[in-house]
């Protein structure tokens, strides 16, 4: 892959900034209030070709880094968006990337690039297991040229949006492994014709990410739909993990940077007590602070997307860049809705809804706590604590 | 069909407008900077007519290295090729010569067709386009909506005033001035960005061209540029009831204009 040049970088900048433009607060916050998915903008994005950055060229994508993907990311935040509505194809596409076979890229990455088909549902959580993601209970049973799944899966965003899911379910029983992280696999579910039933229960949550529970039973996957070998998914699935953080980051720097603006912008117009909010320091300086953070948090993220991109090793930094960013975007998120006062809570400002988003970011895709506990035992060598 | 399109860089809606200090200028430091939004529509028309009839698609720009990023945008939305005068000589607000550089440019190259957009959104003297016909002898037509070729001749409506339009036929070469929102323009592919980098700038000088931008400097001068003083009046209405509200009326009518 040739190293895109700063020019390049600018360029991916400035254009995804003018495709966001035809997609102003107004949009974001009907699509938020009315629950919609943002069809019309997700559409324009990837006939543009943004979505299959990551995808190589040999498959109809543009052959790019991370780092040109998590411009991509930040441009939404930072415009008012929210990229979580089609982060997910970002991610999910790696697993296939990197260990799906040859036949499985050419049946579905052309399709991806082209925008005929969208991948960006992801089914790993379970009720009972959460971030202990080796204990998933979801089987998958082989059966001739097939497997058979049944279980359960929970805060599985945009099923009912997406055309592929892919599926972590465990193939051998917890109790028979030696090495517990062994045993899952990874499966690509064609959502447009399934076999068996697959009930899509909607989560009512604070944000607006179609997010669901999903039972399967006795669903049918051919096994020419696994990703890999079988009992090696866990291992996939965590070689996407910095990937994702670095992305995450990205998201969280866009959002901060949004929050920065909107908010310096309001503390400079707001006139109180015959002058602008913005000449008291209570105001001013919590909003310089936050800015401070988010933008030594996009260094790290830069940091952390040119190791991925020259395949050097980079949990260190893909950790620490997502939890500095996505910290930083939550206190710029506060330092924001500060500023605004009564108004920060009126849905026509916008600040309310970004805050519900943005707090989504210390949390998932992983909490900010096993980010720091991977840095204590991964990096510091510290005792593990779970 | 081999087009040009003329495309100017601006500085962006949003930027912050803050004076020099001795008032003649806006501050370039504080500003960043986008494509004149007409010229994006003369652009995507260019390439929707190209995308019809065949041919190229070439993108002319005069300012210094920045506007390459403009001109790398066309690059990436489709335009084959570009031409960056590269003049910093801040001679910007001299329409003829912005049009005699692009002329002197162009004038080797037999191009069918020149479009620009009917004026800048910084400037807004609608005058580049014409001057330019003027100087590569070339027939015109301005404010124009829509734009088709019909075996070899053009057919154009032009915008009039309160909601008429005009049907103008025209030979080839012509050049046309093309009004916001003719079409929509497209965005930039991620691939098209890739594909920019290959492609050619070539870049001129005015000396090369022989232009000079002394003269241009002596046709105008700008004295003093200044942010409107924005007053605030609060008047009371005397009288009984109906004869305010009837003053009020009036007063909202002829003085604040919004009934």
């Amino acid at each position: 892959m040739d190293v895109p040049t700063k020019e390049e970088r600018t360029a991916i900048r400035e254009s995804v900034r003018q495709l966001c433009r035809d997609f102003p607060d107004p949009y974001w916050r009907e699509v938020d209030k009315k629950e919609l998915y943002p069809h019309a903008f997700v559409d324009a994005l990837t006939k543009s070709g943004y979505l299959a950055a990551l995808i190589p060229e040999e498959y109809g994508g543009a052959g790019l880094g991370i780092t040109e993907a998590s411009i991509i990311l930040e441009e939404i935040n930072r415009a008012g968006g929210n990229s979580t509505a089609c982060h997910a194809q970002m991610y999910i596409m790696g697993t296939l990337l990197r260990h799906g076979s040859e036949e499985q890229k050419r049946r579905y990455l052309p399709g991806i690039a082209r925008g005929d088909l969208r991948l960006q549902a992801f089914a790993i959580t379970e009720p009972n297991a959460g971030s202990e993601t080796t204990r998933i209970e979801t089987r998958a049973v082989r059966n001739g040229d097939r497997y058979i799944v049944n279980g359960q899966k929970i805060f599985i965003s945009r099923v009912k949006q997406s055309d592929l899911m892919l599926l972590l379910a465990r193939t051998t029983p917890y109790d028979e492994l030696q090495d517990k992280t062994r045993g899952l696999s990874a499966f690509i579910v064609d959502l447009r014709n399934v076999k068996g039933k697959l009930e899509v229960q909607p989560l009512d949550l604070m944000i607006n990410h179609h997010t669901n529970t999903v039972f399967l039973e006795d669903v049918e996957i051919p096994a020419e739909n696994l990703i890999g070998e079988e009992g090696m998914g866990f291992r996939y699935i965590i070689d996407g993990w910095n990937a994702e953080r670095i992305l995450i980051a990205a998201e969280s720097v866009g959002d901060g940077r949004w929050f920065i603006e909107r908010a310096s912008k309001y503390a400079s117009e707001r006139v109180v007590f015959g002058r602008p909010i913005g000449v008291n320091q209570g105001i001013q300086f919590p909003i310089a602070e936050a800015y401070a953070h988010i933008e030594a948090a996009d260094l790290m993220r830069y940091e952390a997307a040119a190791k991925f991109d020259r395949r050097e090793k980079c949990g260190a930094e893909a950790n620490m860049a997502k939890y500095l960013a996505s910290e930083a975007a939550w206190e710029a998120a506060n330092v924001c809705l500060n500023t605004f006062g009564g108004y920060g809570f009126a849905r026509d400002y916008d600040v309310e809804r970004k805050f519900r988003e943005t707090r989504l970011l210390t949390t998932a895709p992983v909490s900010n706590n096993l980010v720091l506990a991977f840095l204590g035992q991964n990096v510091l060598g510290m005792p593990r604590s779970y | 069909m081999k087009i040009l399109v003329c495309v100017k860089q601006v500085p962006a809606k949003d930027s912050p407008l803050r004076l020099t200090e001795d008032s003649t200028w806006i501050r370039d430091a504080d500003l960043s900077y986008e494509t004149n939004e007409p010229d994006a529509f003369a652009l995507e028309e260019a390439l929707r007519l190209k995308e019809k009839h065949g041919g190229e698609v070439v993108v002319a720009s005069v300012g210094p290295a920045r506007v390459q990023q403009a001109i790398r945008e066309a690059l990436s939305k489709g335009a084959d090729r570009a031409i960056h005068i590269d003049d910093d000589s801040g001679s910007k607000l001299d329409s003829f010569f912005t049009a005699q550089l692009i002329a002197e440019a162009v004038r080797s190259e037999a191009f069918d067709l020149v479009l620009t957009g009917l004026q800048s959104d910084d400037l807004g003297f609608a005058q580049s386009g014409v001057i330019l016909a003027e100087l590569l002898g070339l027939p015109h037509a301005t404010i124009i909506m829509e734009v088709e070729v019909i075996d070899g001749r053009l057919k154009v409506k032009r915008e009039l005033e309160g909601g008429w339009f005009q049907w103008v036929e025209m030979p080839l070469p012509s050049l046309l001035t093309i009004q916001s929102g003719i079409n929509k323009p497209r965005y930039a592919t991620l691939k098209g960005i890739k594909a920019a980098k290959t492609k050619e700038i070539r870049r001129v000088t005015p000396a090369e061209l022989g232009v000079k931008p002394d003269e241009a400097a002596a046709r105008n001068q700008l004295r003093r540029i200044y942010v409107p003083v924005k007053t605030k009046k609060t008047e009371f209405i005397e009288g009984p009831p109906k004869e305010a509200a009837a003053k009020l009326v009036e007063k909202l009518q002829r003085e604040a204009r919004v009934l």
